[in-house]
Parts: structure tokens; C-alpha cells; sequence
């Protein structure tokens, strides 16, 4: 393959039988190689092959001018407090913070059985026809944008539940990120990362001490 | 006995077919891989089930390590310039042709404005070995962090803010970071993660 074989005929001038050398011009590319390989190994140790992943969020504005009739209620039916804390626990209730009986506010895990399933159960009509639409995508029955929109008009439907996150200073980033990723999971297009309220702190003492604090007549 | 004669064999390889395909290989690295910048902490980020890719150029990005320390990184060094100049001047410090010079070619920055002049006196390794230890500080008395903020979004109006943290960072710090970022009214910023499948079951 490397052989460059130079055949020269060249002589329809020259008559008679002389007969022309044949040069053979064998190219090494044994250092070719060696150089390719060594750029290969520079390439494979400086440089990162996939690009991170990111996460978009909107955060509400603290904007001081904004009134609280401008601030659009949650339902309390619909509203699903996190309480986000150190240990890798969660805590929530849903609705109304209930100061007299500590058992609604709940501990659950990060693991698919605790808040996601929770989650999902109270999104199942959401997360149902996202996955049928998803279906339908597979089977390419609808188009990537018919798809986008409607699962979008879907999550902030009306029935779907809004989740309040708020983490405690001994909840870590990882935890942020994972109860983020739950409402990705879970199909829950209304979310929102709060700081933790003294109502919160409140019902965490009153759980850790099963009512007695309420009773006590802190408030 | 009659001598057997070995027949004596080349040895020469043909290398012209491996050449072809390290080429090959080597155009391929080439061509997906992007560099690895240079950070002057290590940070493993959470992972997530997102898949928005992060945009390559016109970034800010937002460095947090687990200790809390904040550091941030302009992909435009015309962008760091202008943004040096213009915090240089909240605080009051004016910088020389050379310091600019030498704050350019940084990948990542985060130090306090009272150490920076002597920061930029530095060699480059000696940058490295302090810069770890240094920081933006965030805290309320002095919140430098705003500063860069604010100068580097009135710099480029495109830029887009991406917080990198380590998954083993106190909210606290998060929480800190995000507050400043919204008494700056940037409420769009993107949260950089790994990648983890999970199914929805």
C-alpha cells in the first residue's frame, strides 16, 4: 500500500532494449502512528466528551413592590407543602398547615416509594395522559411540537396539584436538586422554591415532640 | 543431513492502514470533545433526569463548592475585562494594562476585591495554590457577588447564569447565592447537573 512503484517506461524516445529501473519507494509510517496515537491520548485526558446536563428554573421575583392581591393563591386543595431537611428526610403536609395534629405533617424519602409515588398519586390524571400521549409520540401519530404543547398545557392544568418547596439550612443541594427532579418525574408543572416560614418550623418542633408543643401553648 | 533452510521473511508491517484509522479516530476527538477548564475546586454535581443541554457560549457561570466558597467564570475575555473595570470601579480600585492582562487569561475567578491587585501580582501557579481558599464573598456586609452580578450582565445582555454546585453543599449557601441573584431580578438561571436515568414507575 505505502509502495510507490515508479515504472518508467519513458521511452518511446529510446529505442532498443535498455531496460529502465524499477524504484520501489517504501513509506514507514510507523511514526505516523506513533504521533496519532500520542494526539488520541491527549485528546482522551484534556477533554470532556458529553456536555452537563442543566435544569432551567424560574424563581418568583422578591420584589418588595408586589402586593399580596397581586400574588395568585393556591387552592388549598391543591397545594402540597416539601419541608426539605438535613439526613436526606422530607417532610410534608398538604393544604393548610394544621397546628393541632402533628401527624399531617408527614416524613417520607427520596426513594421512588416515598414522595415520588405520593406525587404521582396525586397527579395520576396528569401523569396518565402524558404517558398516553407519550405513547402516541413513539408510534408517531403526533409531532414533537403537538407533543411539547400539550404535555405543557397539561401539567398546568387546572386540577394539578402546586408544590411549595421550601429546605431547611441543613438540607444540602443534592436534596434541592432531587426534589426538583421529582417534579420533573412526576409531570407537576407548578412548583415553587420557598423560604422556610416560621408556620413550618412550628409544625417540625411539634412533630418531633408528638403534640406537645402545641399543647404547650406556643403558637 | 542436509541444512533446512528457513526462509528468511520480512518482517515489515504495512502501517498504512493503522495510520488511517488513528486519523480517523483522532478527527473524531477532535471534532465532539470540548475542553475541560480548569476549577480551582473539585465539584461533582447532583445528578438529574433533565436533558437541556447547556448552551456553549455566553455563560456565567457560578462555581460552589461544598465549603461554601463562591467563585465565577466568564467564557468572554472581553466580557472580563469590561466587567473588571466596571466592579473595580464600585470599589474603588483602578487596574493597570498588565492586571487586566493577567485576569483575562484566568478560567475561573474568586477573590475578594481588597486582594485582587495582589492576587494578579501572582505567577500563575501561585494563583492556583491561593485561589482555593479565596472566594467571592457573599455574605451580607459585603456582598461582592451582586457587584459581579450586576457589572457582568450590564457587560453582555445575553449572558445566561448557570450555578454549578457540589451535591454536598448546605442550602444555606444555595439559598444565599439564589437571594442575591433575585434582588438582582435574574430569576431564569439554569442548574447545572449529571446525567441519571430513572424510569417513572
Amino acid at each position: 500500500m505505502s509502495e510507490i512503484q515508479t515504472n518508467d517506461t519513458g521511452g518511446k524516445k529510446k529505442k532498443g532494449g535498455s531496460k529502465q529501473k524499477k524504484i520501489s519507494v517504501f513509506v514507514d509510517f510507523t511514526p505516523m502512528v506513533d504521533m496519532n496515537m500520542l494526539l488520541i491520548t491527549f485528546f482522551m485526558l484534556c477533554t470532556s466528551l458529553s456536555k452537563p446536563q442543566t435544569m432551567e428554573i424560574n424563581m418568583p421575583s422578591n420584589d418588595k413592590k408586589i402586593t399580596e392581591a397581586d400574588k395568585n393563591t393556591v387552592k388549598a386543595s391543591q397545594a402540597i407543602t416539601l419541608v426539605l431537611t438535613g439526613g436526606d428526610s422530607i417532610f410534608y403536609y398538604t393544604g393548610q398547615p394544621d397546628y393541632k395534629d402533628y401527624n399531617s405533617l408527614k416524613q417520607t424519602s427520596y426513594t421512588p416509594g416515598g414522595i415520588r409515588s405520593f406525587l404521582l398519586k396525586r397527579n395520576d390524571e396528569a401523569v396518565r395522559k402524558i404517558n398516553d400521549l407519550k405513547e402516541k409520540k413513539l408510534q408517531l401519530k403526533i409531532s414533537q411540537a403537538d407533543f411539547t404543547k400539550e404535555v405543557s398545557e397539561l401539567k398546568n392544568g387546572k386540577n394539578t396539584p402546586v408544590v411549595i418547596i421550601k429546605a431547611t439550612d441543613k438540607a444540602t443541594y443534592k436534596n434541592l436538586i432531587d426534589a426538583l427532579d421529582e417534579m420533573q418525574i412526576c409531570n407537576i408543572g407548578k412548583y415553587v422554591i420557598d423560604s422556610i416560614a416560621s408556620a413550618d418550623k412550628f409544625l417540625m418542633k411539634n412533630r418531633a415532640t408528638k403534640g406537645a408543643y402545641a399543647r404547650s401553648g406556643a403558637k | 543431513m542436509s541444512k533446512v533452510k528457513v526462509a528468511r521473511k520480512s518482517t515489515r508491517i504495512d502501517m498504512t492502514a493503522m495510520s488511517d484509522v488513528t486519523v480517523l479516530l483522532l478527527t473524531f476527538f477532535m471534532l465532539t470533545s470540548t475542553f475541560v477548564k480548569k476549577e480551582p475546586v473539585q465539584v461533582t454535581t447532583p445528578a438529574s433526569v433533565s436533558e437541556i443541554k447547556i448552551p456553549e457560549t455566553n455563560i456565567l457561570q457560578i462555581l460552589i463548592d461544598p465549603k461554601g466558597k463562591v467563585f465565577m467564570s466568564l467564557d468572554k475575555q472581553g466580557d472580563m475585562i469590561e466587567t473588571l473595570t466596571s466592579v473595580g470601579k464600585d470599589y474603588g480600585i483602578t487596574f493597570t494594562a498588565d492586571e487586566f492582562r493577567k485576569f483575562k487569561i484566568l478560567k475561573t475567578f474568586g477573590v475578594p476585591m481588597k486582594n485582587m491587585k495582589a492576587f494578579l501580582a501572582m505567577t500563575s501557579e501561585n494563583q492556583d495554590k491561593v485561589l482555593k481558599d479565596l472566594g467571592i464573598p457573599t455574605d451580607k456586609a459585603n456582598n461582592e457577588f451582586k457587584s459581579w452580578i450586576k457589572n457582568a450582565r450590564a457587560t453582555n445582555k445575553d449572558l445566561r447564569i448557570a450555578i454549578k454546585a457540589d451535591q454536598n453543599t448546605p442550602y444555606k449557601v444555595i439559598k444565599d447565592v439564589m437571594s442575591s441573584l433575585q434582588d438582582l431580578r435574574e430569576n431564569r438561571y439554569n442548574l447545572i447537573t449529571a446525567l441519571k436515568k430513572v424510569s417513572a414507575k
